[in-house]
Formats: structure tokens, C-alpha cells, sequence
């Protein structure tokens, strides 16, 4: 026992994909406040192993709040009740001894679950491989200074790019929307004046593949900005439309 | 002292400035209808592995990746933060080709190949003209040039950055030119795969068997070459700044298949983590060398000082590095500041509750900036406390994310009171030997990045291993690859269900098998641990011979319990955490031994290696050139049985010298 909060967890259980889930109640005694939330998993999962029970299955790497892989809904908020933190940096000290907590997995049809607090976020991938990229080759490369870039377009581009993929807006989202995540890469590289020439496919091909993924619709709550643990920001989404129907006009021209 | 017959590096012949020019000029190439035919195998997709799947597959390779991480954009390449070298002398500080290699042999303890370090110098600009091109947003100044800061072990500032963040930004850029060609088909990606063998088909690597975590099947994959991309080994010591995934299991899997280990001791504890706060802790947060630009790094003068930091006057405090190297001060390279921070801890002048710590101390560049604003504001009066405040702006843009995340984890404001930290394992320089072209002992069997042994020596300097990693998948293979495929042209793509395949699965079927039923009583995390503390206390930051004696016997015995009393709950055809760390904690409890028979192999000190016997009056490594100028690569022969060959280290272009940072 490393410190003095006793805390009961109510976990969503769910053996795989095809399988139904239920909430589980777990109490866990002796947490430490300057434990990360996964540290206290990770002991509730050392008991259970202990006990000859299954741990609860997670995902998490870096603990440091840069990969995106960890991804918890807790107590109704995705990666819980602090605003611009991961799972990972969530630590004790933002709950009270006696507390009940409820952890669920990211909801949405385009991350079904794989295992208890686990879900398949590869649809991100392909909304990536759909066209968030500049089409440049490796060698083609002119000198990094032959093009300046104006510090303020850079600095907001690079707001953009710190996504870290994590799935929180779509969680967020009562729609599901990936509206954020996708005006976020969208956003950075229309900033920036590499992204120029693949701007107008870009802009179709990635919001198409969003939507053959099953993402939702975006209906402006702002749920996702508010909850993104990274700040990116709503105007980003806004930039987008005007990206997709500035784009989807030009292809009608070209028709 | 002679290189062993069985390390032949394949250095090509010539000037040191021109031996790549030449090489990549005539190195054998494969014509594009015979690279349709040829099938690459990329194992991990960090910057090495991410850089070279996308560069092959444009070069019209076929390519298979796979990463363990439910996508490529999360390998722990992304954690980076301070940045990455490139002689670009963008500064016009006096940086050149001839001086990054330079700072590099020398910060590698004169424990490098010249000509590997010398290529890595030569294509450093490259990377970020490539990058750049990508879109990734690099720091820019007002003018909208590229902004550089320093590191350590270096006099010029050649690091490009973006915040706190440039490990997520390169990555990023690298993974978007991989699903690029994902999504144009050139490269089939396989996440959530974790590789758990080589294929060997008549003395050539021909592919890999590798576990769907989902599932738990086992699959075969076929592959003309195989490259290992799969970074370092740190985890070794359970805490460290790795990821919590982060494994050995492919290179040890590939060294047990006649892939020699090159100076598998060498490991670096970064001098600036966050400390140890309680048992419970599972893994350690850097905090960026950047910040030892403007950091101060002290303790009190008088031991046990327990006044809070603002209470201790400026005469009270001992600024240690700028008294001990006052040439290169804060910024003296990792290893000579982390042992420093140990001496002073060891000494009693720690602070903290653990005293396991020293601050870094940001007041005094708060005023600097501040002050710097206020000349730009045309503030000529302003009070100190405007002073701080106009500084703590400019500290934020330059160390924002940084700041916040120490204050995320310990609950205190370091734009208020100065961190603390100590060293924590960070990196790993050695790894799988290589030869130039990246090749290890087995042929067709490759190593990139932090996976390999050859550019670091025996300390990595500051934002190196980002350089070193898309150098490796951008710039060397897709040249050096040339040489072995096109001998390989006329090879036809193996069956999978060739005899060699049908047993390699097997084996690896019979390990899982045999690790699911031990059913014991004890977790794979208990045995872990276990494993950490022996290697931080013995074979860490300062090695000796009994000590290291007795860690091989420990392990020894610790392997042993772990095989017969390790439990993992679960079944081994399912989506089983408990499992995947299992195998990976087996592979870490061999690997573990023969660190610490490098370690006493190894009668010196050197970078990130420090034998306490081997060191001068001042207590700084002491290394023998006369006996230990050589990689130690060895050989695996059965359990606990290793090989040693060496390697000579040939110092043509550089004097070899006492290092100096005073």
C-alpha cells in the first residue's frame, strides 16, 4: 500500500468484438495520489493476476502523453474530468478517497471494441492514406530555407499537427464525428504552402474516406475541442469546409 | 589486436570525405521490373522503420510492414522532444560536415566506425530538406527561416525543433509518407503484429513469423530481406523512458539466429527525467536536454539542505557542471552530466524527499528573456516583476508543453519553483551489428536506427538518435539494400509452407505453449521489476566487476523462477497483454546476462559505460584505447553461452584523444 485513496472502479468488461459487455465493479484501497490513473490499472491489474482473475485489457505506450494509444472514457469524458491531458497524465490527485469512477472504452461504430477497454481505431489510418500527406518522395527535396514560411502560418500549422490521433473528439462526440481529427491534418497542411498542390483532393478524398468509415456528421456542439487533449481547435473544422466545398466546387467546374 | 574474419564491415576504400559519394554511385542497383518481384519485410515503424518502408516502396520495392502498436504513427519515436541534428550551418556559427562527425566520434567516446558516422554526417541535411518538404512545421523565425537551438556535447547550434515535440513531427511526416503508400498499395501494413522469429532459409533471412494480438494466430511471412527496425532495448531495466511496449524480442529473436550483439553494455541514462516518485511507478518522463540550454542545473553547498529552493542564497548553491566544465557547462553530453548528478546524490547534496535529485533551474534565463523583451518593448524601467513576467512568455513558447507536463506529474510549477531531476535509462547505443550497408551477421537480415550498434559509440549525443533514424530509412538503405537484392533477383518468392517455415512456427508455437502452462503463482510484471533493479544497481550508471559477477548469477536464478512460476491468465488464441509482455520480459532475461558479460568483459570506462575501476583522479572514465579500441560483438552459441569477436576501431581521420569538456 503506497498511499491512502480507496476508490471504486465500475469497468466495462467485454471478452472480444462479437461478444456483449457489462460493467464490473472493482474496489481498489492504498493508491497513491501521484499515481497516473494507468498506474492505478496497473495495480488492480497486479491484484487480479494475483487473485487467478483477467486483468483488464488497456491500451497505453508511452505514458507520457504523446503516442495517443491510451483511451479511456472516464466518468463520462474521454480521457477523463481534466482538460488538455491523456489517460496517461491523469493522475490520482484529481480524485478524492471514496470516489466511484466508471471506465468505458471509446464508443463508436468506427472503433469497435476489441477487448474490455480496448477498440480498433485503424480507420484513423485510412482517413491518413487517403490523402493526409504531401506527395513528395523521398530525395526530391529542395533546400529546407528556399522557402520561407511566415512564423505565424508555421506556428499555426504546427498547432494543427500536434494531434496525436488518439480518437478523444470522436468519443466526445454524441455524432461520432472524426470532423476534428481529419480538419486537423486537413488544416495543416492547407497552412502550409507544400500542401498546395494536392490541397483540393485532399480536402474530398480525406472527407469521403471519413464518411465510408462511418463517422458521423459534426452538428457544432464542440464537445471535441473541448475535450481534445491537445488543443486542437474548432476553427480547424471550419477551415476544412471551406477546403471540401471550395474543392468539391472546383471539380464541378472542371466537369 | 585483430578484427575477427567474421566481422567484415565492408567499409568501402578511399578519402573518408568521398567513400559514400562513391559507394552510392556504384553500388549494384535493381532495374524496376525486378524490383516489382522483390519482397521487403519492415519490422516496427519508427522513424527507422517508418522512413524506410515509404522510401522503398517508392523506389517500387514490395513492402510488408508491422508495427505492434495499433498504428505506426504511435512508435515511441514519438516521444522525442528536443530535436534533431543537421550540419546545415544554417546559423553560420562555423558547423560543417567535417565538425557534426566530429562532435559525434568525440561524444561517442572514440568508440564509433569513422566512415558509418561520417555518412550520417554527410546526409544530416538531407533529412531536413526531406522533412521539410513532408510539411512537418519546424520552429521558424520572424524572417521565416528555420530556427536552431543547441545540445549537448556541442559548441554550434545545428538542432532543428518544433516545441517540445519534434520526435511526434518527424514521425508524423514519416507516417504520412508511408500511408501514402499503404494507400496506393506498395506497402501491405500489418498493426498489432509483434515479430516473434527469423526465418532462415538456406543461411539467408527469408522471413519472420509473427502473432496477430488480436487473434493470437500465428502467421509466416516470406521476404527477400528483412529489416529490423525496432529500436532499443532500455526496457530491459523496467523503468526507463521507453514505452511500455517498447522490446528487444525481434533483435534478440534475430541474434539467437547467428546475428552477432554489438556492445550490448552500452547504455545512456539521461541526466533530466522526472524522479522516482513511489513503487507503483511504471515508467520515467524525460524532460528534453533542450531545456539545459537555459536550465541551471544546482544543489545546496551543504549537505541535507532542506530549505526549499528559494529560501538557499545564490552563494549557497554549487552550479557543479559550470564549476566543473566550464567550457561547455550545462551542456556538457549526457553521460558526463548524469554521472555528475549521481556524485553530488551519492555525496548527500540531493534534494527533494527522496534526495534522489538535483534542480534545474529556469530563474535566471526568465530574466534574461524578460529583460531581452523589455529592450525590445522599449521598456526601459520595468520592474522585476514585469521582468518574469515577460520572460515566462518567451520560456513558454520555447518549453511550453515540457513545462506542463513536469507540472502534470508532480503537481509543482516549474515557472515557479525549479524542477528536480535525476537520471533515468534513455537509450540504447548498442545493439545488432552491422556492416556499412546496414547488414548484420546473417545475410539478408538487416538493422536500422536504434536497433543497430554503429553510429553512437558509447554515448549518444542530444537529438542524434532522430538524425541517425531517418538517415538510416531515408538516405542509407534504399542505396545499400542494392547490393545484396541485386544479387537476389532471380529469386522466386519462398512458399510459406516451405520445411523452414512449417518449423520456425513451430517453435515458436511450443515457446507460447510452454510459457501458457506454467500457470505459477507469480505476474510477468513481479519478475520484471525484478530484473530492472538488479540491472540499475549493477549494471547502471557505474559498473564493477563483483558486482556484475553477482548480477549474472542473479539473473541466472531469476530466469530460471521465471520459467517455472510465471503465470499469465488467459488463453494464448485470444487478444492476451499478459502474454505479449511474457515474451518480450523472457527475451530481456537473457539479454539482461549478457549486458552485464559485456559490462566485465569491458576493463575500462567509456561514455555510458563506467567500470569505478577504470577511472581518472577526477573521477572521470578512463578508457583503455590500447585494449578496448574494439566493438565487442558476440556471438550467441546456447544458453548463456556467448562468443566474443572484435572489431578494431581504426582512427584515420581523427586524433584520438583524452575527452575533454572542462
Amino acid at each position: 500500500m503506497e498511499g491512502n485513496m480507496n476508490l471504486t472502479l465500475k469497468v466495462w468488461r467485454q471478452k472480444n468484438t462479437n461478444t456483449e459487455g457489462n460493467f464490473e465493479n472493482y474496489d481498489v484501497k492504498g493508491i497513491s495520489e501521484d499515481m497516473s490513473f494507468l498506474e492505478m490499472f496497473d495495480v488492480l491489474n497486479e491484484r487480479l493476476i494475483n487473485d487467478g482473475q483477467e486483468p483488464i485489457a488497456f491500451d497505453h505506450d508511452c505514458r507520457e502523453g504523446i503516442c495517443g494509444m491510451c483511451s479511456m472514457y472516464i466518468n463520462g469524458s474521454p480521457h477523463g474530468p481534466n482538460r488538455g491531458v491523456t489517460t496517461c497524465q491523469l493522475h490520482m490527485r484529481s480524485f478524492k478517497s471514496g470516489d466511484t469512477i466508471t471506465v468505458e472504452p471509446w464508443r463508436a461504430a468506427a472503433f469497435p471494441v476489441i477487448k474490455d477497454l480496448t477498440v480498433n481505431r485503424s480507420s484513423f489510418d485510412r482517413i491518413i492514406s487517403a490523402g493526409g500527406f504531401v506527395s513528395i518522395n523521398t530525395g526530391n527535396a529542395q533546400d529546407a530555407n528556399a522557402l520561407p514560411i511566415a512564423k505565424e502560418k508555421a506556428d499555426e500549422a504546427f498547432a494543427a499537427a500536434a494531434c496525436i490521433g488518439c480518437g478523444a473528439c470522436v468519443a466526445a462526440c454524441k455524432n461520432a464525428s472524426a470532423m476534428l481529427f481529419t480538419s486537423a491534418k486537413i488544416s495543416q497542411l492547407a497552412l502550409l504552402p507544400q500542401g498546395q498542390a494536392e490541397r483540393e483532393m485532399r480536402a474530398e478524398k480525406m472527407v469521403a474516406q471519413m464518411d465510408v468509415e462511418g463517422f458521423g456528421a459534426c452538428t457544432n456542439t464542440g464537445a471535441c475541442e473541448a475535450e481534445c487533449p491537445k488543443g486542437i481547435s474548432l476553427e480547424n473544422i471550419a477551415r476544412m469546409n471551406r477546403e471540401y466545398f471550395g474543392a468539391v466546387l472546383a471539380s464541378k467546374e472542371h466537369e | 589486436m585483430a578484427t575477427s574474419p567474421r566481422l567484415d564491415a565492408k567499409i568501402p576504400d578511399g578519402q573518408l570525405s568521398d567513400k559514400w559519394t562513391k559507394y552510392r554511385s556504384t553500388v549494384p542497383l535493381v532495374n524496376p521490373a525486378n524490383k516489382r518481384n522483390i519482397e521487403i519485410i519492415v519490422v516496427g515503424t519508427g522513424l527507422a522503420g517508418a522512413s524506410a518502408a515509404a522510401s522503398l516502396a517508392e523506389m517500387g520495392y514490395k513492402v510488408k510492414a508491422f508495427c505492434f502498436q495499433d498504428s505506426p504513427r504511435r512508435a515511441h519515436s514519438i516521444a522525442a522532444q528536443g530535436g534533431v541534428n543537421a550540419a546545415k550551418n544554417y546559423q553560420n556559427d562555423g558547423d560543417s560536415v567535417y565538425r557534426l562527425f566530429y562532435d559525434t566520434i568525440k561524444g561517442g567516446d572514440y568508440r564509433a566506425r569513422e566512415a558509418n558516422v561520417h555518412r550520417l554526417s554527410e546526409v544530416s541535411g538531407s533529412i531536413i530538406d526531406q522533412c521539410v518538404a513532408q510539411g512537418v512545421p519546424f520552429a521558424r523565425e520572424y524572417g521565416g527561416l528555420l530556427s536552431n537551438r543547441s545540445f549537448g556535447g556541442t559548441q554550434v547550434q545545428r538542432t532543428f525543433y518544433a516545441a517540445g515535440q519534434t520526435g511526434q513531427q518527424l514521425l508524423l511526416g514519416a507516417y504520412s509518407a508511408l500511408q501514402r503508400q499503404v494507400g496506393l498499395g506498395n506497402v501491405e501494413m500489418f498493426t498489432r503484429h509483434e515479430m516473434m522469429d527469423v526465418v532462415m532459409v538456406d543461411g539467408k533471412a527469408r522471413g519472420i513469423i509473427a502473432r496477430d494480438l488480436i487473434s493470437g494466430k500465428l502467421e509466416r511471412h516470406f521476404g527477400h530481406a528483412v529489416l529490423l527496425c525496432t529500436g532499443g532495448y532500455g526496457n530491459v531495466f523496467y523503468l526507463s523512458t521507453n514505452a511500455m511496449g517498447s522490446n528487444v524480442t525481434a533483435a534478440w529473436k534475430a541474434h539467437k539466429k547467428g546475428a552477432f550483439f554489438g556492445n550490448p553494455c552500452y547504455t545512456q541514462i539521461h541526466p533530466t527525467c522526472i524522479p522516482v516518485s513511489g513503487d507503483h511507478q511504471s515508467k520515467l518522463t524525460l524532460m528534453s536536454e533542450s531545456l539545459r540550454n537555459d536550465g541551471r542545473i544546482w544543489v545546496p553547498k551543504k549537505r541535507d539542505d532542506n530549505r526549499p529552493a528559494a529560501q538557499i542564497p545564490e552563494d549557497e548553491r554549487d552550479y557543479y557542471l559550470e564549476r566543473r566544465y566550464p567550457a561547455f557547462g550545462n551542456l556538457v553530453p549526457r553521460d558526463i552530466a548524469s554521472r555528475a548528478a549521481k556524485e553530488r546524490c551519492d555525496e548527500g547534496y540531493g534534494v527533494g524527499a527522496s534526495k534522489k535529485a538535483v534542480y534545474l533551474d529556469f530563474a535566471a534565463a526568465i530574466l534574461r528573456y524578460g529583460r531581452g523583451e523589455a529592450t525590445k518593448r522599449g521598456m526601459h524601467n520595468a520592474s522585476t516583476e514585469e521582468l518574469q513576467v515577460m520572460g515566462k512568455e518567451v520560456v513558454k513558447e520555447k518549453y511550453g508543453n515540457l513545462f506542463d507536463m513536469y507540472k502534470q506529474i508532480t503537481g509543482e510549477d516549474p515557472y515557479e519553483v525549479p524542477m528536480r531531476i535525476y537520471p533515468a535509462v534513455h537509450y540504447t547505443m548498442g545493439g545488432l551489428w552491422v556492416d556499412y550497408n546496414l547488414m548484420t551477421t546473417v545475410p539478408g537480415l538487416y538493422a536500422l536506427g536504434e536497433a543497430n550498434f554503429s553510429d553512437h559509440g558509447a554515448n549518444r549525443l542530444g537529438a542524434s538518435a532522430l538524425m541517425q533514424g531517418l538517415a538510416d530509412g531515408y538516405f542509407v538503405i534504399p542505396y545499400t539494400i542494392g547490393a545484396y537484392l541485386s544479387g537476389d533477383i532471380r529469386t522466386k518468392a519462398i512458399p510459406t509452407d516451405a520445411p523452414e517455415f512449417v518449423a520456425a512456427e513451430k517453435a515458436v508455437q511450443d515457446t507460447i505453449d510452454q510459457l501458457m502452462s506454467i500457470k505459477g503463482t507469480k505476474s510477468v510484471d513481479y519478475y520484471h521489476k525484478k530484473l530492472g533493479l538488479i540491472m540499475w544497481d549493477k549494471c547502471g550508471m557505474a559498473r564493477n566487476e563483483a558486482g556484475l559477477k553477482e548480477a549474472i548469477e542473479e539473473i541466472k536464478a531469476l530466469r530460471k523462477e521465471f520459467w517455472s512460476n510465471v503465470r499469465i491468465p488467459g488463453d494464448a488464441n485470444e487478444f492476451n497483454p499478459e502474454l505479449e509482455k511474457a515474451a518480450r520480459v523472457a527475451d530481456f532475461l537473457e539479454l539482461g546476462e549478457l549486458m552485464c558479460i559485456d559490462a566485465l568483459n569491458r576493463n575500462e570506462s567509456c561514455g555510458g559505460h563506467f567500470r569505478e575501476e577504470f577511472q581518472t583522479e577526477e573521477g572521470e572514465a578512463k578508457r583503455d584505447d590500447e585494449n578496448y579500441a574494439y566493438v565487442a560483438a558476440w556471438e550467441y552459441k546456447g544458453d548463456s553461452d556467448y562468443e566474443l569477436h572484435k572489431e578494431e576501431l581504426v582512427y584515420e581521420n581523427i586524433k584520438i584523444a583524452q575527452r575533454s569538456y572542462k
